[in-house]
């Protein structure tokens, strides 16, 4: 064994529980999945279009460290006139390879070993990982649906110690769907400025807010010199693969991520960054199709989980339904796995999200309504089956009394 | 038209044979207010008929010619375009008929069960109406996109099973 030659960080890091189940999944045949974290939709031909032209044209070579500056220019512009917050497109904006990229520099630009970093659980995969990366403690706050799975400002302030340097918010969440409204950021943000924190806003989903539009917490008072922005073209764009993203905060931390982004990866790739560019300029009425077509998908898919028997609160954004699966008296574990061997129906158990998640899965309805269709009539079947044997359990148990 | 409505026929514009059941989920209200949106909708012939969009080329033994024929016409005063158009439009080859902008004045959609057919139908009956002044027809070789279907092959799905 060569396990003596990793690093101690690598070696205690968790493998993904995603990462398990997608292998177990991936050696199935015929499967409907709800399992896919990415817009089924391929990038708009405008967008591909313009990429290719920028590879006819020659744009092959590196770009600024921060991005090309054309890039930065909307990405502030859209900030801007969306969130009336205004951003230096030269200092306070900084393009990185995806929203994922943008979230490890924010780490790493803020926080020194032993600083916490409060969570917001059920939360994305890596938000944990990439804080013990860099020696931080993540303190999770587990949320769950009695509150919609929005933290409340007695959880948040109950777990703030002297050594909290920042909080992680995902709105639109991830696997959630919860959008944080107004109300429960600006409590937050008011608790920030009380105690001086950094939020880093993860707002990869904000173009996916179906209910009412999305607030950034950057746009509340006293917040923009203390949030970092985390958001890019995967899932509004449909643009996953190809890895952009960008930050956006106060110059002294986009800076200080701009020199780790430097030495560690230079620059994104250019070839996406005249995509994106396309996107921001010329891109927004695929964007407004596409939501249109998920918020039908979500609004058919949370009711027919609540008519199969699990019970589903209503996601505000992004594109993940999370129900309850209780009823079924399984865990999220061996329901997502049972689901997957009898019915070839692929969804993600919630415990992979945190301990929050238990007793949930995360059913992404990226997928056409055909496919959403089927998944149902399948997921219907077998919720029945598990809910009559609960169900006789409990009249069994009851009959068996003395 | 209210914005419910809209979406209703957003909807069955793409699947005419979702079920209302379905259709009622997708736009959040009950079974009973959709059924009522699509009646109106059918009652007004906003809704003009279900019909399913069909890739001929893959039936065999399937021999329809398609042509595009651009019409030039001479208006009659007080009727213009109209009582041409529908002369035209009452015959059972013409497929569609549209009154247009630029170089000719009706382009029409002919079917026929052979390249002679629809030639003699052209020459035979289209040309000699009075008020026709010449027509140009086009025969359509392969159809790849059609009402914003694609024909080809779909864009199949490319991402792995499970993702984050
Ligand atoms: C909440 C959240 N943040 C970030 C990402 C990563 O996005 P990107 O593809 O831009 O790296 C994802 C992707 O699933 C996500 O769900």
């Amino acid at each position: 064994m060569s396990d003596r030659f990793l690093s101690k960080t690598a070696s205690d890091l968790e493998p993904s529980g995603i990462r398990r189940f997608f292998d177990l999944a991936a050696s199935m045949e015929g499967v409907i999945s709800l399992g896919v974290g990415e817009p089924d939709f391929t990038t708009s031909w405008k967008i591909r279009e313009a990429s290719i032209l920028s590879l006819e044209e020659g744009y092959t070579s590196y770009t600024a460290n921060p991005g090309i500056p054309e890039l930065r220019q909307e990405i502030a512009y859209y900030y801007a006139s969306k969130y009336n917050t205004a951003y230096d497109p030269l200092e306070e904006v900084l393009v990185t390879v995806g929203a994922s990229q943008a979230i490890d520099l924010a780490i790493r630009a803020i926080v020194n070993p032993g600083d916490e970093v409060i969570v917001v659980r059920p939360s994305f995969v890596s938000y944990l990982p990439v804080v013990q990366l860099v020696g931080g403690v993540p303190v999770p706050v587990d949320t769950t649906d009695v509150t919609h799975f929005i933290p409340t400002v007695e959880q948040i302030e109950a777990a703030i110690t002297e050594r909290t340097k920042a909080i992680l918010i995902c709105s639109p969440n991830n696997p959630t769907g919860t959008v944080m409204d107004k109300k429960s950021l600006a409590d937050l943000a008011e608790l920030c400025v009380a105690h001086d924190l950094v939020v880093i806003s993860d707002e990869i989903y904000s173009e996916l807010s179906y209910d009412e539009p999305h607030t950034s917490i950057a746009s509340l008072d006293g917040m923009k010199e203390r949030t970092i922005i985390i958001n890019g073209f995967s899932k509004g764009f449909a643009m996953t693969g190809w890895r952009l993203g960008f930050a956006l905060g106060p110059e002294a931390i986009v800076q200080a991520m701009l020199k780790i982004h430097q030495y560690t990866t230079m620059c994104a790739s250019t070839t996406a960054q005249y995509g994106a560019l396309e996107a921001l300029r010329n891109g927004w009425d695929d964007v407004v199709h596409m939501k249109k077509s998920y918020q039908r998908r979500r609004n058919y898919i949370v009711r027919s989980f609540e008519e199969i028997g699990l019970p589903c609160h209503k996601p505000g954004g992004a594109f993940y339904a999370f129900p309850s699966i209780r009823p079924t008296g399984l865990s999220s574990v061996e329901f997502a796995e049972a689901l997957l061997n009898e019915e070839k129906v692929a969804v993600v158990p919630g415990n992979v999200f945190g301990p929050s998640g238990e007793g949930h899965i995360r059913c992404s309805y990226a997928s056409s309504m055909d496919h959403l269709q089927e998944a149902i009539r399948r997921m219907e079947r077998f919720v029945s089956s598990y809910l009559a044997s609960s169900q006789e359990e409990a009249s069994e148990a009851v009959s068996t009394k003395p | 038209m209210n914005e419910k409505e809209i979406e209703v026929l957003e909807i069955i514009e793409h699947n005419g044979r979702q079920s209302i059941d379905t259709i009622a989920k997708m736009i959040d209200l009950s079974v009973e207010e959709t059924a009522e949106i699509i009646k109106h909708l059918e009652d007004k012939k906003v809704i003009v008929e279900y019909a399913a969009v069909i890739d001929w080329a893959k039936v065999e033994g399937d021999s329809t010619i398609k042509a595009m024929i651009d019409v030039k016409v001479t208006p009659k005063r007080e009727v213009g375009f109209d009582e041409i158009a529908r002369r035209i439009y009452r015959y059972d080859e013409v497929k569609s008929v549209y009154l247009m902008s630029g170089a000719y004045d009706l382009s029409v959609t002919v079917e026929g069960k052979s390249m002679a057919q629809v030639a003699q139908f052209v020459s035979e009956k289209l040309s000699t109406l009075d008020s026709v002044l010449s027509t140009t027809t086009h025969f359509i070789m392969k159809q790849y996109k059609h009402d914003g279907t694609i024909f080809d092959e779909g864009d199949s799905d490319k991402r792995i099973v499970v993702s984050p």
